[in-house]
């Protein structure tokens, strides 16, 4: 029997890919780790939903909210870039009053406010725009307890997310950020990020896991105030019921999970 | 054949280039790679508990997977206790478990992915202990 | 067919090896921003997306255009615009080809593109936006080619290409729609949230593309024996002309809605771009070139005196072309990005790479467009003309 030529490439072509593909599904089936073998560390916090309240009463002088964020910088080897403001990489950082909450913009606040650094950070909100537009899942909200989670090995610095967050809080590394993290002041036992990737405080995941409470919040002197905000016990729930808190921008139904006491 | 010289020429030449790497080799690219076990850190655990994550086979195989895997597990369920084959736990994590025997990646990582002419990519992230250079 | 790209007069080649020129030159500028990451470009923290996003912004419009030629011969039997179709659905094929290349050198990882796929996330627009460019692509290279294989061997395209043609058709808008959903849902943005955005896109998309057909059918004219047909442009004109106006008009309401309701959130942005906000003004400049470049356009298009001259509306088109392309491709980017969700401004404009790379894929777009039209219009001009160098069907 005699094929032509045209034919013979088709019949070629469709078993080439026909093999690999059934070669490559088999592969994937077998010399899966079992999912019995994973577990939680018992030491971990858990919640329904994080939250935190930022008391801004407590903070009174630029070491109070500095050390804040220098212990989240430090914590997750955040770098400090210095050769251009446009590729600032900042997890926590501090905002005033009509650049935090602009639409309440009054000439005729007191000055008190005005000039007032209030703690800027993720919002890890209850429904999060960033999440909605990524398109490979890199970030995503954790079903435990509300985080919204970066995963930096999935991200493909598509930067749909910064345009998502209607609160500026993520950051793109523009470039490799290694030289920009001081070397003596590294933690090695978290990772740093590269290029081409887009990163958030991601509410301390990996102290949660250990039992430790957020970097910030250990260092805050109690102003700043974190909890399971579905748990009507908790330290977040209390002083919600007691004094009077804003949101960013709560009109476009993401749900911050932020709270300022003013 | 039509042209048969100047096929037959240019078909020994094809061969010749692909061919030139195997005969033309140099000894140290194709020194077995010898991945060393002796850090400070394995030394110090009594002869009995020198064992890894998982036996040495499947970690030789396996390990790219298992990674991938832990990766999964840690950053997006959230979990991160790990029990081995035998029943013992490891916090899967490669800085601070895998590293912490294994502090010496070039002279134990680098060896078979150098031979492989492999590049992972998880020390762009991943901090890489310091070694001592010796 | 593609044997037909290979043969050539000194002028083809001359075009040929400038656009790889560009494109070497480019792909080393590529080159060095895969090495050291996308802050060689002009973008920042507040300005997240710039001359990349905006110019695939831009090319989808131009794609969706050729339904313009396609819808009216398949769907309504207006002949005319037999010999234009081919054009459309090839002008089609390489801007789609642009707009995935610029969606690729936009990524931070590139090499992780494919996770798109392994990852499918039906709650993402991007991952609809893949779907359906990917689609459009395949769709318009099935259908081009096997409608100029069957033209070549003098037959009728097979059935079977018919319902594939329907499709396309609906297909056009929906890859300019999705687009538009990657602006219109997000909710900081306040430029940007507004739904007429799609219908937006569209009419500038039915007025750019056409106009660019045009241009383009009149080069094939005067270099080739292929003569797409003084109708098949005149009524293209017709059709730049309406979309422009709507365009134009839907400008109108989205500047009435901002300035009548004085709400400074969705002022902003529109003064930035038009007067400058507090002292930034770089974007001033071109956009109101952008804007007179419009007038100039409606003004031309508007009198059928001006436009049944075909260097007038060459012009037009010209005018026509780039005030969509700044609008687009440049204004409606980066004019979402200020101010910022923090009411502060940093301003953006490209790179010197940046640049040279847009440039690249542009050539690389042009290349592959040459290289289809050079076999379209092969085809063409041995069936539509006999040997002896003459008509067989007149030109109407």
């Amino acid at each position: 029997m005699s094929v032509n030529r045209r034919d013979f490439l088709k019949i070629v072509s469709m078993s080439t890919i026909l093999s690999i593909g059934g070669v490559a599904s088999v592969s994937s089936l077998k010399d899966q780790v079992e999912a019995s073998q994973i577990s939680k560390s018992p030491a971990a916090l858990t919640a329904k939903r994080w939250a935190m309240v930022v008391d801004m009463s407590k903070f009174t002088s630029e070491a109070d909210y500095q050390r804040c964020i220098d212990a989240c910088h430090r914590a997750h080897n955040v770098p400090h870039i210095t050769d251009n403001p446009k590729h600032e990489v900042k997890w926590m950082w501090t905002e005033t009053y009509e650049h935090a909450f602009p639409g309440n913009e009054d000439a005729y606040r007191a000055e008190k406010f005005q000039h007032m650094p209030f703690l800027m950070l993720c919002n890890h909100c209850e429904n999060p725009p960033c999440v909605r537009v990524c398109p490979t899942q890199a970030t995503f909200k954790r079903k435990s307890d509300g985080i919204v989670m970066m995963d930096m090995h999935r991200c493909i610095g598509c930067r749909f997310c910064m345009a998502g967050c209607p609160y500026g809080a993520r950051s793109f590394n523009f470039k490799n950020p290694r030289p920009f993290i001081d070397e003596s002041k590294e933690n090695p036992e978290f990772p740093t990020r590269m290029k081409g990737v887009v990163e958030k405080c991601t509410l301390c995941y990996e102290r949660l896991a250990k039992g430790l409470q957020p970097a910030c919040v250990e260092v805050s002197n109690g102003a700043l105030i974190f909890g399971d905000i579905e748990d009507p016990n908790s330290a977040v729930r209390k002083v919600l019921s007691e004094r009077f808190t804003i949101r960013r921008k709560p009109e476009l139904g993401t749900g911050p999970s932020v709270y300022y006491i003013i | 054949m039509y042209n048969g010289g100047k096929i037959i020429i240019g078909l020994i030449i094809f061969v010749g280039l692909v061919t030139f790497p195997f005969i033309f080799r140099g000894d140290k690219a194709t020194a077995k790679p010898d991945p060393k076990v002796d850090t400070a850190e394995i030394l110090k655990l009594p002869e009995n508990e020198r064992k890894c994550v998982e036996s040495k086979e499947f970690m030789k195989r396996e390990h790219m997977k298992l990674l991938n895997e832990w990766r999964d597990q840690v950053v997006r369920d959230g979990d991160t206790i790990y029990t081995n084959a035998e029943g013992k736990t490891f916090t899967m994590s490669l800085q601070k478990t895998c590293m912490k025997c294994h502090s010496n990646k070039s002279k134990f990582c680098d060896e078979c992915h150098n031979y492989a002419a492999v590049k992972p990519y998880c020390w762009d992230c991943h901090i890489a202990p310091k070694e001592k250079q010796s | 067919m593609l044997e037909k790209a290979i043969y050539g007069g000194r002028r083809y080649w001359v075009w040929i090896f400038f656009l790889l020129g560009l494109i070497s030159v480019g792909f080393l500028a590529y080159l060095y921003q895969f090495k050291n990451g996308l802050g060689v470009t002009g973008m920042s923290r507040d300005v997240s997306w710039g001359l990349y996003i905006g110019q695939f912004t831009f090319l989808v419009g131009v794609a969706a255009s050729g339904v313009m030629v396609v819808l009216p011969y398949y769907l309504h039997d207006y002949k005319k615009f037999g010999r234009l179709t081919i054009l459309g659905e090839f002008l089609a094929i390489a801007a789609v080809i642009m707009c995935m290349l610029f969606i690729f050198v936009d990524l931070g990882q590139p090499l992780r593109v494919l996770n798109v796929i392994l990852h499918p996330t039906f709650n993402s627009v991007m991952f609809y936006d893949m779907i359906v460019l990917s689609g459009y692509l395949f769709l318009n290279l099935l259908i081009g080619w096997t409608v100029l294989g069957a033209e070549r061997k003098e037959v009728a395209p097979p059935k079977w290409v018919k319902p594939l043609i329907i499709l396309s058709i609906a297909w056009a808008p929906s890859i300019h729609t999705v687009t538009a959903f990657l602006y219109a849902g997000i909710p900081g943005r306040h430029f940007w949230l507004t739904a007429i955005l799609a219908a937006r896109f569209l009419a500038s998309a039915f007025a750019g593309g056409p106009a660019l057909l045009i241009i383009l059918a009149l080069i094939v004219r005067k270099y080739t024996k292929f003569d797409p047909g003084k109708e098949a442009i005149q009524s293209l004109g017709k059709i730049v002309t309406y979309c422009m106006l709507i365009n134009v008009f839907f400008l109108g309401l989205e500047l009435f809605t901002a300035f009548y309701s004085q709400i400074p959130g969705h002022m902003y942005s529109f003064i930035y771009l038009y007067a400058g906000l507090h002292g930034y003004s770089q974007l001033v400049p071109i956009m109101w070139v952008s804007s007179i470049l419009a007038a100039v356009a409606v003004f031309m298009l508007v009198f059928p005196q001006i436009r049944k001259n075909e260097s007038l509306l060459a012009i037009a088109c010209i005018a026509t072309f780039f005030s969509l392309w700044i609008d687009k491709g440049f204004g409606l980017v980066v004019g979402g990005f200020v101010p910022n969700p923090f009411e502060r401004i940093t301003e953006y404009w490209p790179t010197i790479p940046e640049a040279l790379i847009t440039l690249a894929v542009w050539a690389i777009g042009f290349l592959v467009l040459t290289i289809l039209y050079k076999i379209a219009v092969s085809i063409k001009e041995e069936v539509v003309f006999d040997k002896y160098g003459e008509r067989q069907i007149k030109a109407e």
